[in-house]
This record gives structure tokens, sequence and C-alpha cells, in this order.
């Protein structure tokens, strides 16, 4: 085997590794986990330096073979698209998965099902390196599907919580429905053109776009599969649920890479979506409005990890909204440093919540600047990345996208501007109550700093989200071009969001031992889930119950039954025939007699 | 060669019968094991033209009639025997533990199995009909012998399901034959049948068989009889009776008479549309585990009978993989319900299956179910995905306005088999909900430690349980991984069939 030709297994490894690794775990290491845990850390970090060769390596490419071939129509290979997207893509999931699969180590220590664990992490890496690689719809699709199935394993991880399993299945859920628009789109897209490979699809690309009507409907359509994955609007309502899970999976699955699936897909078929202004002009908006909500509903959260799915959904939303406005740049910019600021503030949390025994409430904390030195200045660290206060990552990608709603569309950026403000604002009121004022209880009080297998990848992560907006770092593969004009007016504004954001949290929240600000609606996540809960009840349900009852009493009871009865009710009336009474018999036969006497003489 | 499957079958359960009963078990797996080794050899040799169905036996029988033993091969039956004899090998080692009369249930459990290899190979339409019924006699005895759950009940209403089917088919059957002078399904499919014939004959027929694949609103039969039936009776109910139906329906009603299935297709369609949704439904208000599985399975025969009425190469071959991958994933689901939990137990009953804490108890069972479930729920990788995405692009191609209803369907799908999952295995019961919302902080391996001891005294999975699951595992993830290796089979033998042309 040769890995550094251009037609190389090495692509090929990337996904073996993890894959070897799930399987051995499931087979043969479930009672022992520490062996569980070594072989899938060996294996990210395996398919990490395979990435990192990808990336190097300009001219690689790798064999594929066919998984489903009716022949002469439709054939799905399984293979590899290596390009500049892919190959950055492979560098963020493998390596913070690498970083959280360490980090895990330490988290999951004392955990029963720990081997259960690492193996759906690694069943995870695979699908989610198999989106990242995938050449095809129906490849990507698979391993999308894939990833909707580790994830329900994964937040389901303590299932012995009822809110667990039930999140996992609500996560599972709500994706699929999302799913199910995709699996369509793909099937338009497939008629249309005659095929399922990327590559193809663009060289016919005016088999498709011939027909305006038809495209949008197909873009719309596939983009409902990232509304579900990516937690957009309007159905978001998982996300926030699936925080269930062990917070390094929130990190993983949650935040950096598989709710960024989305928008990785809609800029893998970004030349589809381009191809219509509709459809461009709904993404954008959904991802405006996702951005909005998800900033509103975080501002009175009281639960950290649930402060920071909604802050990934805002985030989310920005990028969904950069690929509405046509730059995939500045949406996989944003996607990039995201998934190293976001990764750290979970792992941050992670590691508040395990040293004050899986206390989650920022309302039960405080003070833990004191004692937790050093997740408190990582904490920090991502907390300035995430307003986009330079010169953090943050600030150069959100700037990226809001001087291109500048640019576009007035109103997405008022709305991307007040999102920045929401930012700042939810973002420093969890920093005051967590980390300043006085200890609120005794938890607060005796917490002590994590060891270091957790807090070694907070460090690293912190370094990237500082770094990572530097032209050095990011912009040499990522072009995120702008104009002379807007250089200075949009920074501005969004510093200024960023700072009356902060100011009034700060200004609101020091010292306090409650909320002073309490607003039901946004506290009750804008009644999202009770209205989803009420059409559940009243269609799925109703349609459940209504099959239930038919099934039982209409088609099993009446019509079954009625016609055994009716076969029942016409052998007695033979049996009365049959009396077996001599007089009866006299009477039926002399009756006979009469009837055919009757009949022959009078017809 | 692979007539053998049939000799060596009902030798076997002649043995059975011969021997001591202690030998009976040994010998059933004896025969279905020799049985799938002679499918397997035919399965991976080259030489074998599965393109047509060709003739392996053909002995005069009553030449007055024109009737012969006759039996033939191609991709579609291979893959129905394939999967017979992997429901067969299972369905016996999850029977291993069966004491009371067990001659007698070999007996019977092996001739269902000969029967259908019988249906699978039969090129001559009377003795195809002969071995449909044939299969639905022994299919009796097990359930209202060996059974459970109102059994007697459930097993006279499967039977006189079938008989009112067989007796549609009987009538098509005859139709055939008087019109077409021949009972060689390959001479009859070459027959120009006039259009008034197909147009009734083609009803009755399809219908006909298709009760036993469980078709709207035909179905109920289905959910009572997998209840009733003993765990090995239901998997061979789930994992090749219903195939038999959706099988002939296809070779003998659709080939015969093309131009009748083209005039009646949408209706079937339809049924198959609300069958799918319509079970998924039921199966989300249903207490007994056995009960879910026994609608789920009409579900998921919703699409095979969908895709045989797209008329198009993706659906057909579809339908086809989609038989093999329910045989396997449904003989796998009623094999957890039927032995792994309800010998153990002794209830199916969701809620007092919640409060057992089965995880922890019977982990590989647990493990089994879950691989199970995502199978069931179409997760890529399994066996299902494969089938059902096929499917769908032939239904899209054909009618696209039924994906769109077929997929709440398989939302549903995934909503009741999550919640089938989670109550059987995944539960504590103990109001945990409360528990976690007065201690929100406590991590959840601390609860379940302290709140649970002394509830594992259920018997532990055994050898024989093991392996018939593993074997049934493998075969669904083997195809969903490479799914090519069983469509490049099918879809010759689809493409061969006169409809298509």
């Amino acid at each position: 085997m040769n890995y550094f030709t251009t037609n190389s297994s090495l692509p090929w490894l990337i996904l073996l590794l993890p894959l070897t690794s799930a399987a051995v775990i499931t087979l043969f290491t479930r009672r022992s986990k520490s062996w569980s845990a070594a072989i899938s850390v060996v294996a990210v970090l395996g398919s990490f330096i395979c990435s990192c060769l990808v990336f190097v390596r300009l001219d690689i490419s790798a064999p594929e073979f066919t998984w489903l071939d009716i022949r002469g129509t439709l054939q799905v290979p399984i293979g590899f698209v290596l390009d500049d997207l892919s190959r950055l893509m492979l560098l963020i999931v493998s390596g913070v998965g690498s970083i959280i699969h360490i980090y895990s180590l330490g988290y999951m220590r004392d955990d029963a099902g720990e081997s259960r664990y690492f193996a759906a992490l690694s069943l995870f890496m695979l699908a989610m390196l198999g989106i990242v690689l995938a050449n095809n719809f129906v490849m990507l699709f698979i391993f999308w599907e894939l990833v909707g199935f580790t994830s329900y394993v994964l937040i389901g991880h303590w299932f012995d919580r009822d809110a667990a399993a039930e999140a996992g299945k609500k996560a599972f859920i709500t994706t699929r429905i999302g799913d199910f628009g995709f699996m369509i789109g793909i099937l338009m897209i497939w008629i249309a053109s005659g095929s399922l490979v990327f590559d193809d699809i663009i060289a016919h690309l005016s088999k498709i776009t011939s027909n305006p009507a038809y495209l949008t409907v197909a873009v719309l359509l596939i983009f409902c599969g990232a509304v579900g994955k990516s937690a957009q609007f309007p159905l978001h309502v998982w996300l926030p649920d699936a925080m269930e899970g062990p917070t390094p999976v929130s990190a993983l699955i949650h935040a950096a890479t598989m709710v960024a699936a989305g928008v990785y897909l809609l800029v893998r078929v970004a030349f589809l979506i381009q191809a219509s202004q509709t459809a461009l002009l709904v993404i954008a908006w959904i991802g405006t409005i996702t951005a909005l909500l998800g900033g509103l509903i975080a501002t009175q959260q009281s639960d950290i990890k649930k402060i920071l799915a909604y802050s990934t959904m805002s985030q989310l939303g920005y990028m969904i909204m950069a690929v509405g406005l046509t730059s995939n740049e500045a949406a996989m910019f944003h996607l990039f440093t995201h998934a190293f600021f976001k990764a750290l503030l979970f792992l941050a949390a992670g590691s508040i919540i395990v040293s004050l025994h899986h206390e989650q409430n920022i309302w039960r904390m405080g003070g833990l600047s004191r004692n937790l030195k050093l997740t408190f200045a990582t904490f920090f660290v991502g907390a300035l990345a995430l307003i986009g206060c330079p010169p953090f990552s943050g600030f150069f990608s959100k700037d990226a996208i809001l001087a291109l709603a500048y640019q576009n569309n007035s109103a997405i950026f008022a709305v991307g501007l007040t999102t920045a403000f929401l930012t700042a604002f939810y973002v420093s009121r969890a920093i005051v109550v967590v980390f300043f004022g006085k200890p609120r209880t005794d938890l607060a009080r005796a917490g002590k700093e994590s060891p270091a297998v957790m807090t070694a990848p907070l460090i690293i992560l912190a370094v990237f989200s500082f770094i990572a907006g530097f032209p050095v770092f990011a912009r040499n593969f990522l072009v995120v071009p702008r104009e002379k004009e807007v250089a200075v007016i949009v920074p501005a504004l969004a510093m200024a969001a960023l700072i009356v954001g902060s100011g009034a949290a700060i200004w609101l929240y020091r010292k306090r031992d409650r909320d002073p600000l309490s607003i039901g609606v946004i506290r009750n996540r804008l009644y999202f889930d009770e209205f989803y809960e009420w059409l559940i009840d009243s269609t799925q349900e109703l349609l459940a119950r209504v099959a239930a009852f038919f099934d039982r009493w209409v088609i099993d009871g009446g019509a079954v039954r009625g016609l055994s009865g009716a076969t029942f009710g016409f052998g007695s009336l033979l049996r009365l025939f049959q009396v077996g009474n001599l007089q009866a018999y006299a009477f039926l036969f002399g009756l006979g007699i009469v009837a055919i006497i009757y009949f022959t003489i009078f017809h | 060669m692979i007539a053998w499957t049939i000799y060596l079958t009902f030798a076997g359960a002649v043995i059975v019968l011969l021997l001591p009963r202690a030998f009976a078990r040994w010998i059933a797996l004896l025969a279905a094991t020799a049985g799938f080794v002679v499918t397997l050899v035919t399965f991976f040799r080259p030489d074998v033209d599965l393109g047509h169905f060709t003739t392996v036996v053909r002995v005069p029988w009553i030449p007055a009639l024109g009737m012969n033993y006759h039996l033939a091969l191609d991709g579609i039956s291979l893959t129905l025997i394939l999967v017979t004899g992997l429901a067969a090998i299972s369905a016996i080692l999850f029977s291993w533990d069966v004491s009371e009369r067990a001659k007698e249930f070999f007996f019977w459990l092996l001739l269902v199995v000969g029967g259908s290899y019988g249906v699978f190979l039969s090129a001559d339409l009377f003795l195809l009909f002969l071995f449909y019924e044939l299969v639905i006699v022994p299919k009796y005895f097990l359930i209202a012998i060996f059974g459970s759950t109102n059994k007697e009940y459930g097993a006279m209403k499967l039977t006189l399901y079938s008989f009112f089917g067989g007796a549609l088919v009987f009538l098509g059957v005859i139709a055939a034959y008087v019109a077409g002078g021949s009972f060689d399904i390959n001479q009859l499919s070459q027959f120009q049948f006039p259009s008034q014939l197909q147009w009734w004959a083609f009803p009755v027929l399809f219908l006909g068989f298709a009760v036993l694949a469980g078709i709207w609103p035909l179905h109920t039969w289905a959910p009572t009889g997998h209840v009733a039936a003993p765990t090995a009776g239901s998997m061979l109910l789930a994992g090749i009776v219903m195939k038999l139906g959706a099988y002939a329906a296809l070779r003998v009603a659709m080939n015969l008479f093309p131009e009748g299935f083209r005039m009646w297709r949408t209706t079937f369609a339809v049924l198959a549309v609300i069958g799918i949704v319509y079970a998924a439904a039921v199966a989300l208000r249903q207490r007994d585990l056995k009960f879910v599985i026994g609608y789920s399975s009409v579900s998921h025969m919703g699409f095979v009978l969908l895709g045989l009425t797209t008329a198009n190469v993706f659906g057909v071959s579809g339908a086809v993989l989609q038989m093999f991958s329910h045989g396997v994933i449904g003989a796998l689901l009623f094999a957890v319900a039927g032995t792994m939990i309800y010998r153990r137990t002794h209830t199916r009953d969701l809620d007092a299956l919640a409060a057992m804490n089965l995880r922890r108890a019977l982990p590989f069972a647990a493990f089994t179910f879950v691989v199970a479930s995502a199978a069931s729920m179409g997760i890529p990788g399994f066996s299902g995905f494969a089938a059902e995405i096929t499917i769908l692009i032939g239904v899209w191609k054909a009618y696209p306005a039924a994906v769109w209803v077929v997929g709440a369907g398989m939302v549903l799908v995934a909503a009741f088999t999550l919640r089938a999952l989670k109550r059987s295995f995944f539960d504590d019961g103990l109001g945990s909900a409360a528990l976690s919302a007065a201690a929100p902080g406590l991590s959840a391996g601390k609860i379940s430690e302290s709140s649970r001891d002394g509830r594992a005294a259920l018997a532990p999975i055994t050898v024989p349980e093991k392996v018939g699951a593993a074997l049934l595992m493998f075969a669904t993830v083997a195809v969903g991984f490479y799914p090519k290796i069983l469509l490049d089979r099918i879809q010759p033998a689809v493409e061969a069939m006169r409809f298509l042309r």
C-alpha cells in the first residue's frame, strides 16, 4: 500500500480507524473500560494524523467502490471528495474530536458505561468524517443518518434519567423530520440531473437550473435537512434538550461538529443553492431568525449548558445567514472559529460541572474565579471569542458575516447586530453570575480545579480560540472578501453592540443572588415546546388513537367478526333446517311440493 | 442442486418423528443448516443463471392436466430462499429450550420451512398452490399447540384468513389454467391473456396472495397471529410466511397478468401506503411488545407491496430486498421479544417491562434489541435502509405524492420503535423523572447503582440464543454494508419480468 501516491488509501484510513475502534470495543472490550478508552483515543488520533497528511497533500485521491447499483440508471459510489473545503473540515472534525476524546478520559472516568460511551464516540467520528468526505448525496445521507443515530445514543447515555432518554428520542425524531425533506430533495435532484455525484451534477447543472421552480423546491427540501441537523428555526427545539448528554458530547456533537454539518452540507451544495434567489432569501432569513431567537432565549436561561446550547443555535444561525448571503467563505470561517471557542466553552463548563458535583444551575454557583483559576481563564478566552472581542477569533469571523449582511441586506444586518448585542449580554451575564460575586452554595465554595487531562484540552482550545482568526492561520485557505468602506463602520457598530451588551449585563447582574430580570415568555423558550407538544397531541397522537380504535373495533370487530358472524348466522339458519324431526321434514317436504306446483302452474 | 433445500428439510421433518425426542432439535438444526449451506453454495456459484427463472427439476406429474413437478430458480427466489434458511436456523436456535412435545414442534416447524422453500422454487402454478396451502396447516398447529396469549383465537384467525386468501388464489389459478392452457409459469408468462380476464383475475390473485403479506385492511391476522405464536412461530411468520404472499403476488399475479397489473396497481399502491402509515400509528398505541412488533411488520410489508406496485426496476428490486431485510429484522425482533424477554419475565407489557430494568439484567438482549430497532428504523449500515431507499426511489418515479405520506410513516416508525426500545430496556420505571428533578445534579450512574439490587434474577442469555441473534445481526449488517451482493442477483431477474418490458 502506498500512502502518498495520487491514488491513496489514506482517506480510507480516516474512516476505517474509528470504524474498527467501534467494532472492536463493541465486540471485545466492553468489559474493560480502560482498553475501550485507549482504543478509541488512538483511533481518533490516527484519523487526525491521516487528516493532517491529507491536508498537506494537494493531489491526493482515493479509490472508490460501488455501494448500490441498479445497472444503467443509479449508481451510488462510496467515494471521497478531497477539495479545500473537505480537507479543512476534516481537520476541524478530527482535531476537535481528538481533544474531546482526551478530555473525555477525565470526564467519564467514573462512569459505568464508559465502554459504550467510547464505542458510540468512535462511531460518531466515523459518521461525521463520512459526511465530510462524501462525494455524492446518498453517501452523505447515509452518514448523515448515522450521525443522527449516534447522537441519539450519546444524548441518551445516561438513559436512567428520564429526561436524557426523552431528549435522545426528541432529537432523533425532530432531525428525522428534516431528514425526510432532505431525502426527497435528493430524489428530486437525482431525477432532474440523472446523477447523485456532486461533480456529475455540476457538469449537468443546466438540466436542473432550466426549471427554476423545481430547483427552488428541491433546494429548500435539502435545506430541511440542514434545518434539522443544525437546529434552525423551527426545528431547533431538540438542541437545548440534547444537553442532557455528557458534556464532552455536547461540546463535540452539539457545538463543534454535528450541528455544523448542516452548514457544511449547504456549502457543499452551494452550486445548487446559489442558482435560486428565492431559496437563498429563505435560507438567509431562517438563519437570521434563528440567530435572534437563540440569542434572545439564552438571556433568560439559568442552566449553564442551556445558555451555551442556545448560544450555539444563535451562532449556527449566523453561519446559515452567511450561506444565504452567498458567502461560503464567511460561513466556513465562522464554523471554523466557532468549533474551537464553543467546544472550549462547553468543556470549561464541563470542568465547572464536574468540580461542583454535577451542578449546572448558574444561580448555585458564584465566585468560581477564585478556585477554578484555569477553568475561569480559559472560559473567559472562549467568551471573548464568542462575543467577538478583537483580536480573538470570533471577532474576525463574525465581522465577516456582519459586513456581508451590511452590503447585501440592511434588515438582516440590523437583526445580526441585535444578536451581537444579545450575545454580549448573555455571555457577560453568565460570567458575572458564575465566576464573580460570592459563592451562593457550599458546593461552589468547595469546588476544586479539574485534573490535567481535562485542563490541558482547555488550554489547547483556548490557544486556538485566540489565534484561529488571524490571517496567517485561517485566511491562508479561507479567502474572505471585504470592501474597504465597510472595514470601519461594521466593526465600529459591532464594538458598540458588544460594549452596550456587556455593560448592561455587568450593571444588571453584579452582586445579585437572583435573576433581577424575569421575562416568562423568554424563560419558557417562547413556548415552542408547548406548541409542538400540542401539535403532536392533536395530530400524531390523534392519528394513532383513531387508527388503533379503527383497527380494534371497525376492521377487526366490525368487519371481520361481522363476516364471521354472518357465516355463523348462516350456519344456524341451515341448522334450523336440520332439526332431525320427522314431522318438520315432512312439513318442509310438503312446503317444497306446494312451492314447485305453484311455480309450474302459475309461471 | 437447490431443490435439495426442500428434500433435506422434509427429510429432516420425518427423521425428527422417527428418532427419540432428545435428538429432535439437533436433527432440525442439522436439516436447516444443510439447506442453508446448499443455498449458500448456489448463491456463490458463478455459473448459475439468475437472470431467468431457470428450470432445476421437471418431472411429469399428472400429464392429463399438464401438471408437472417443476422447480426453477432465479435471483428473486434465491434471495428469499436465503432468508428462509436464515430465519429457519435462528428460529430453531431460539426454540432450543422447547421440551414439551418437542418432536411434534420441530416437525411442524420444518414443514413450514420446507413448504416455503417449495413455494419459492415452484415453476408450476398448481405445485406452488399446493406448497402454499401446505404451509398453512403446520402453522396452525404451531400456534394452537405451542402458542400463548389467546392462541386458539390467533391460530384460527390466521388460518381463516389464509384460507380466504387461498380461495381467491385458487380462483385465479384456475382462471389462468383455463385461459392459458397450462400450469407452467414460464409458459403462462409468455401467454397473452385477454384484457377482460386480466381485469378481474389480477386483483383476485394479487389480493389472495397479499392477504398473507398483510395488506391493509386484511392485515389483522398478522398482529394477533404473531402475538399468539411461540417465538419460532412468530419468527417464521415474520421472516418467511409474510414473504410467501408478497413473493407469489410478484411471481404469479404480476408476472402473468401485466395488463391487469397496470389497471389495478394504483389501487393497491393506495392500500399499501395506508398500510404503512396506519400500522405505524397503531403500533404507537400498543402496550404489548409483540403487538408493537406485529404492527411494525405490517408497516414494513407495506413497503414491499408499495415497491411492487411501482412497476419499475427500482421499486420491485427494492421490494425483494425489503423482503429479505424484513425477514431478518422481523425474526430478530420477535426473537428478542418472545424468547429473550417473554420466556424470562413472563410478560410483554411495556409498563411492566419498564419497571424491570432489563438492560442490566439482560445486557446482550438489550444490545440485540438496539441493533434490531436501528435496523428496523432504517438506519444506514443495516439492510433496511438500502431496501427502503431503493423502494422510495422507485415510488418517487411512479407516485411522487406517495413519498410524502410514506415519509410521515417513517417518522412514526421511528417514534414507536424508540418508544418500545426505551420502555422495554432503558427505563427504570421508578419515576426517575421525579428523582432527577429532586436532585438534578446527581449523576445517573449513582442513582442506578443505589436503587436497584436483587433484580437481576433472570436467567442469562444462552449460547444458542446468542448464536441465533448473531447470525441475524450479521445478515442485516452485511447486506446493509454491501447491498449490491443481493441486488446484483435480484435486478436481472426483475428485469426479465414481463410487466417491466
